[in-house]
């Protein structure tokens, strides 16, 4: 039902006609010249998905652009309303960002365990931390991949996928799946860990170390990427807080915040760690080259936060705490925001007593840092726009849900 | 040439027959350049390509020409149909007659006109013709972006091609581009991007000057050929194909094929003009009229292989710093090029 | 710096680091290629690995707890009960089953592979297997039945258990 208070989406107007200009030529007379409308439609090679833009153009400066969304929305917040068990929801929270899908179900299992108010064992919170980030090191693989193939530089992307591969092998030997776990479950785990887990991960520790530096010199540092991201797309660090983006697009605008620190949940505070802020070391503070040296840098942070993890790695039983029952009391409503790859991912519960939830709204990262778009791109070129879509790091399937 | 024309005596069919044989040279070798650029690309990124059809998939070029033969000719509606059909064949002409003043050994030139490398560069031009036409007749606003960008890049690097001819010119004393290479005959010492078959002094101070000259030549003629880090008229990732995009069929392949011959025309332009063309960097080991189509061939694969290598590393550059590249930074270091070298020549 | 400076230094910048890519580049040209040759060579997966259902149907008892805990419905299971003069055998837990299975249907299509329905079964007889190469061409062909009852048997039953029924009630009414 279309609620006939709610504004309507901004689109152009349908009498929209492009503004005509003049151009005074040397020779004295006038061209009379007229913006252009062109649709980077839902399906390009560069929109990371069925993302539609509209942009008016003047030559190749973009004067307004407009995202579609909705060609991906597949109805996960109703979905969940028909699970009969708080669990189910969990398998479909991972299909909501595909590309990190430990932190969707981390995020839903911490909101129902708030509400039900249960307490996981020490091994288990540890355990989800190895997991969730080693999920934000593949999912910054695919960004900044992706990142690489918009820019011209195809090389990185294959790279970065073997890389992604040894992380997928891990979480194979341990839950059985390669990209939608259903692994963390609301009062546990589902699997304990492998025997043969723990050698592996410090040996992909080892590995990746090298990896980043060699990703580093490949894409990042190179001149003709630096020439083309820097000062490119610059989010002011007021607009990125007016705008609420969140994740290391907010970083990248120089805001010092983290929500595993500012906001933190589960065993952060005992790991020795640095948010890693955008300085503008290349161009100006807030351009795609600080969002993605901030994503190489949480890369190695992850890292760091996975070796102290897999040192401090407590015994215990990682099903103790599941419960038999998911029964919320009546009425009870909760708010639960994590830190996952993309920004602030927060989930929203209403329960009415019984055993399926009234009302889950799922906040996506992906959909607010998207919003942003039009005001970052406008007076640049289209060439910019295609590299500022792509810094944003955006994943449809979240924007969308 | 010469006994070719004493066997027939009939100028017209030993002109037909010659002009065919760099068009046989072109459908072999980009079948060869298709194959390796594939391989090549695969194994920096890891990974294999192209092992099914074939031992290690030889037969694919092959099977990508048959399938490209048999596609079905598609036209969109409101295409200017006279620009949409004749565009491909431009480029291609574009290309493919630049191949008659190529020397490939010292027997065979297509013609032999005392104005070979100023041809190069006026009729090259061509392939700009071509592709403006595709970008405006395909009725599609993203093929007009890259059917403009391409023009305005592809004039904007005939400069410094033309200069860096200039400055080799200067040194040789003709246009020609046979004389250019016998001028370079006899070893690895007389070739130009060494300083040339002169006095040590004066080579000493020519070779910084004619270094720099050859690079600035390689990389306009990259940006002249539309390959990366040059390649935005074409960019996958925001112009779908760019100009070519509503081609398909055997019309794609003339850009295809245009593109890929291309790659081989600057590489032996450059190979030709700075590396001796068909000399054997050996004096007279290895030399002689046969041995002379291997060495050019062998050159020119060694800097198509670079172009690939470029190619599949670095990003590309976006259009106003294209133009800050050619007009800013190519342009005046060869101008002090010109000055440094004529200075070096006269004294 | 001076702007000419930094023309100049933007130049040997570009130039060096553009090397340092080439660099890297050429390594992996010579490096051993990351591709598995599959189908000709396949790699070998992991135990716990999550791929095509399957029902071990000796040893279900009819609970239905696997088809409740799927968050897709895609379990169908249809059962009868069996009369006490039927001995339906043991399972392998060494328990005895008191219900025909008549239908156990899994459309493999609509599952997502979450692993759910094999944790609440009794008798473990639903599990995962490490079959993941099972494409057709027919919709049909993806709905899987683990049943073995043909439908003389079903209607035996369903007779059996309808003459059992009639009886307990013809007993409940005489005095």
């Amino acid at each position: 039902m279309i609620d006939p208070t709610m504004p309507p989406p901004p689109t152009l107007p349908t009498n929209y006609t492009a503004k005509p200009g003049h151009l005074k030529t040397s020779t004295g007379k006038t061209i009379r010249t007229e913006e252009m409308i062109i649709n980077m439609g839902p399906q390009h090679p560069s929109t990371h998905g069925v993302l539609r833009l509209e942009i008016v153009v003047d030559g190749e400066i973009i004067v307004d652009c407009i995202p579609h969304i909705g060609y991906m929305h597949r109805c996960f917040e109703k979905h969940c309303e028909q699970m009969t068990n708080y669990q189910k929801v969990i398998a479909y929270a991972d299909r909501m960002d595909y590309c990190s899908a430990m932190t969707n179900e981390w995020a839903f299992a911490l909101a129902a365990e708030k509400l039900l108010k249960i307490e996981v064992p020490e091994r288990v919170e540890y355990i989800r931390v190895i997991m969730a980030e080693l999920q934000r090191i593949a999912s910054h693989l695919i960004a900044v991949g992706t990142y690489g193939i918009d820019s011209g530089a195809y090389t990185p992307f294959l790279y970065a996928f073997i890389d992604r591969e040894k992380i997928l092998d891990l979480f194979e030997i341990t839950c059985g799946a390669r990209l939608l776990y259903n692994y963390i479950w609301i009062g546990g785990l589902s699997h304990d860990l492998p025997p043969n887990f723990i050698e592996q991960a410090k040996d992909f520790i080892k590995y990746f170390r090298l990896r980043i530096k060699m990703l580093n010199d490949l894409l990042t540092y190179n001149e003709i990427f630096v020439k083309r991201t820097a000062k490119v797309g610059v989010l002011p660090k007021d607009v990125a807080i007016n705008y609420a983006v969140s994740g290391p697009q907010l970083r990248g605008s120089g805001v010092n915040w983290d929500l595993r620190r500012d906001d933190p949940y589960s065993i952060y505070h005992k790991l020795d760690w640095q948010p890693q802020i955008g300085k503008g070391e290349m161009g100006i503070v807030g351009d795609c080259w600080d969002r993605h040296i901030v994503r190489m840098r949480e890369m190695e942070q992850s890292l760091n936060i996975i070796e102290q993890a897999l040192a401090a790695l407590p015994e215990g039983n990682v099903k103790a705490a599941i419960p038999k029952r998911i029964r919320p009391e009546k009425d009870a409503e909760i708010y639960v925001r994590t830190e996952a790859s993309r920004g602030e991912l927060g989930y929203y519960i209403i329960s009415d007593g019984t055993a399926s939830p009234f009302r889950v709204k799922a906040r996506g990262p992906a959909f607010v840092n998207l919003s942003v778009l039009p005001e970052i791109t406008r007076g640049g070129l289209i060439a910019d726009l295609v590299l500022t879509a792509g810094s944003i790091d955006i994943v449809l399937s979240e924007v969308d849900r | 040439m010469e006994f070719i024309q004493t066997l027939l005596a009939n100028q017209l069919i030993v002109s037909i027959l010659l002009s065919t044989l760099p068009l046989i040279f072109i459908n072999v070798m980009v079948l060869v350049v298709l194959y390796t650029e594939m391989k090549v690309a695969a194994h920096i990124q890891d990974r294999v390509a192209y092992m099914r059809t074939g031992w290690h998939g030889v037969l694919q070029p092959i099977a990508d020409m048959l399938k490209l033969l048999q596609k079905e000719d598609i036209i969109p509606t409101k295409a200017d149909k006279l620009l949409f059909r004749m565009a491909p064949f431009i480029a291609f002409i574009g290309t493919y007659v630049v191949y008659a003043v190529l020397p490939f050994s010292s027997i065979y030139i297509g013609s032999n006109i005392n104005l070979g490398a100023f041809f190069l560069v006026a009729a090259g031009s061509f392939v700009v013709i071509g592709i403006l036409m595709a970008g405006w007749a395909s009725n599609n606003k993203w093929s007009l972006f890259g059917g403009i960008r391409s023009a305005a890049q592809m004039i904007s690097y005939e400069i410094p091609t033309a200069l860096a001819i200039v400055i080799v010119v200067m040194i040789t004393g003709s246009l020609n581009l046979q004389d250019v290479t016998k001028f370079q005959d006899g070893g690895i010492g007389n070739w130009i991007i060494f300083g040339g078959p002169l006095p040590w002094a004066q080579k000493l101070m020519l070779m910084p000057f004619t270094l720099i000259t050859f690079l600035i030549l390689f990389v306009a003629s990259i940006a002249e050929v539309n390959r990366t880090p040059f390649d935005l008229p074409e960019a996958e990732s925001e112009l779908v194909q760019g100009y070519n995009t509503e081609y398909s069929g055997m019309r794609f392949a003339m850009f295809y094929l245009s593109e890929y011959a291309n790659l081989f025309t600057v590489s032996a332009v450059v190979v030709s003009l700075f590396l001796g063309g068909w000399s054997s960097p050996f004096n007279s080991f290895m030399s002689g009229p046969l041995w002379g189509i291997f060495w050019f061939v062998t050159k020119a694969y060694t800097f198509v292989l670079i172009q690939i290598w470029l190619r599949w590393t670095l990003p590309r550059l976006r259009v106003d710093q294209l133009m800050f590249v050619s007009w800013k930074v190519l342009t005046p270091w060869l101008f002090v090029c010109i000055l440094a070298v004529g200075l070096i020549l006269v004294i | 710096m001076s702007s000419i400076g930094i023309y100049f230094y933007n130049i040997f910048h570009s130039l060096y680091t553009v090397v340092i890519g080439m660099k890297i580049t050429i390594r992996h040209l010579f490096t051993r290629s990351a591709t598995v040759q599959y189908p000709t060579i396949k790699k070998k997966i992991p135990e716990r690995a999550r791929n095509r259902l399957f029902v071990n149907i000796d040893d279900c008892i009819g609970c239905n707890l696997c088809s409740i805990a799927c968050p897709v419905d895609c379990i169908l299971i249809k059962t009868i009960k069996s009369t006490p003069d039927m001995d339906l055998g043991m399972t392998s837990k060494n328990t005895r089953k008191r219900l025909y299975i008549s239908c156990f249907d899994i459309d493999i299509a609509k599952c997502c592979y979450c692993g759910l329905c094999v944790w609440p079964c009794p008798t473990e007889c639903i599990f995962m297997t490490d079959v993941y190469e099972f494409a057709d061409f027919n919709r049909q062909s993806f709905i899987y039945s683990f049943s073995i009852m043909t439908a003389e048997e079903i209607t035996a039953a369903q007779r059996r258990l309808k003459k059992y029924n009639d009886e307990q009630t013809a007993k409940k009414l005489l005095p």
